[in-house]
């Protein structure tokens, strides 16, 4: 467990850091500029109504909403990893998950490159270990796989 | 007499578990045993009787959407409402705030240089109805009034586990000078390993985490230390819900003891942690009662 004086945090560092995980986006203030209206749109889905407009007409509904194309396009295919790079954040996205039906673990599970029962072994077995997908800059120093876990 | 801090409470606060209280899972093959770690706390909150309950929590796009982000916010509120999270609203009681203790301090953290975001009105989330039925199971109505501190662990930089931990004993201080014979808990919710997003995602480091749970017993503090990117690497990127239990055990004084633990994986995608702390700085809390209970619970 590393600990360190919390008063000696460099901005700087610490993005980079952030950008340092395989498989991972964490939800800087970049990606949330960047998908705060596919975060909204997403949020949009708690009411009946809008769900309802999504559904009869996915296309017609995102156009109401500042998007880009490439966003829109990543929402369509449900590539939620695909949202992820362009700004979308999970708690977010879970409102498209619901108005789908379908339970928030498999929507999760479909990030992974797994099937939903793979996933669910995975979880039942004790989850995913941190060995290996801890740091990128780690695993290329080691010679190991560089993007292990990451794309 | 004045308020008092009696109890320190973490818990995780997967949503299924709302679920599964709600439509009797709690007792299946697959819920069983994490609601079996929680019987013992349910009668022994039963003995306890708190007044009321500071909840420490996090929103996850119910009550707050980006429109609005704040760090450390407090509700003042008279009563909260479960919001509907996309599936309709859970069907538990309204949530009772307490006023009175909540402006009060609210002002004492302001006083005290949190600059805390006031809310007085609010629906509340799994985050904050999910501990209730974890440890209440399922009554008519909470048996105790409930101060909401919500966090933002969503968009980064969340606040720095010293900072957490700081505003807790900010918390105690605030408390404990408010001037009405008041038994208060705090409870820290969240976590434990969990990643949601990405190709990592259905990370668990049970090592990692039972390293947490044994840190936050005794006298030692250097939970408060631990950066973000550690949070990030080993418990997953929303591991990071754990500084909200430091703000728990911040509120404990300097030292504390356990009085009841309990791990689980998996719970969907999330490491299920759960630990009763008793602060123990020669406070002489008159807690007989509740002994009482847990001997009869240990039988
Ligand atoms: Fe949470």
């Amino acid at each position: 467990m590393i600990t360190e004086d919390p008063k000696h945090q460099d901005i700087h560092e610490y993005l980079a850091e952030m950008e340092d995980i395989p498989g991972t986006r964490v939800f800087t203030a970049k990606r949330a500029r960047q998908g705060y209206h596919m975060n909204q749109f997403a949020m949009s889905l708690m009411k009946a109504d809008n769900r309802a407009r999504f559904k009869a007409d996915e296309r017609a509904y995102m156009d109401e909403w500042p998007l880009t194309q490439a966003q829109k396009d990543a929402l369509l295919a449900r590539d939620y990893n695909r949202c992820l790079d362009l700004g979308g954040n999970v708690y977010f996205l879970s409102k498209l998950f619901s108005t789908d039906g379908i339970p928030f673990a498999e929507a999760v599970s479909t990030m992974t490159g797994m099937s939903f029962p793979e996933y669910r072994e995975m979880m039942m077995n004790g989850g995913r270990s941190p060995e290996g997908v801890r740091s990128i800059r780690a695993n290329a120093a080691s010679g190991g796989e560089t993007n292990e876990g990451s794309r | 007499m004045m308020a008092r801090i009696t109890a320190g409470v973490a818990s995780s606060h997967v949503p299924l578990l709302g679920v599964a209280s709600d439509f009797n899972k709690d007792r299946d093959e697959y819920f069983g045993p994490i609601f079996a770690g929680y019987d013992w706390t349910r009668a022994w909150e039963q003995a306890e009787k708190p007044d009321v309950i500071v909840l420490v929590y996090n929103d996850h796009a119910s009550a707050f959407d980006m429109k609005i982000i704040p760090t450390f916010a407090i509700g003042c509120g008279e009563r909260y409402k479960s919001a509907d999270e996309g599936w309709g609203p859970r069907a538990v009681p309204d949530v009772e705030g307490h006023p009175d203790l909540a402006w009060h301090m609210a002002q004492s953290l302001i006083l005290d240089e949190f600059d805390m975001t006031i809310i007085n009105e609010m629906d509340v989330d799994h985050g904050l109805t999910v501990p209730l039925s974890m440890m209440f199971g399922k009554p008519d109505a909470w048996p105790c009034k409930v101060v909401p501190l919500a966090v933002n662990v969503v968009t980064y930089p969340p606040p720095s586990g010293n900072r957490c931990w700081a505003l807790g004993e900010a918390i105690r201080k605030a408390v404990e000078s408010f001037p009405e014979d008041l038994n208060v808990q705090v409870w820290g919710t969240g976590g434990m390993s969990h990643q949601l997003q990405g190709p990592r995602a259905g990370l668990i480091n049970r090592e990692w985490d039972n390293m947490f749970l044994d840190g936050l017993i005794g006298d030692s503090d250097h939970l408060r230390r631990i950066p973000h990117i550690e949070y990030l690497r080993e418990t997953g990127s929303e591991g990071i819900e754990m500084v909200m239990w430091l703000i728990m055990r911040g509120a404990m004084g300097k030292k504390t003891r356990a009085l009841h633990r309990h791990y689980h994986v998996p719970c969907s995608n999330t490491a299920i942690g759960h630990l009763v702390l008793r602060p123990d700085n020669g406070e002489g809390l008159d807690m007989s009662g509740s002994d009482t209970v847990r001997a009869i619970a240990a039988e």
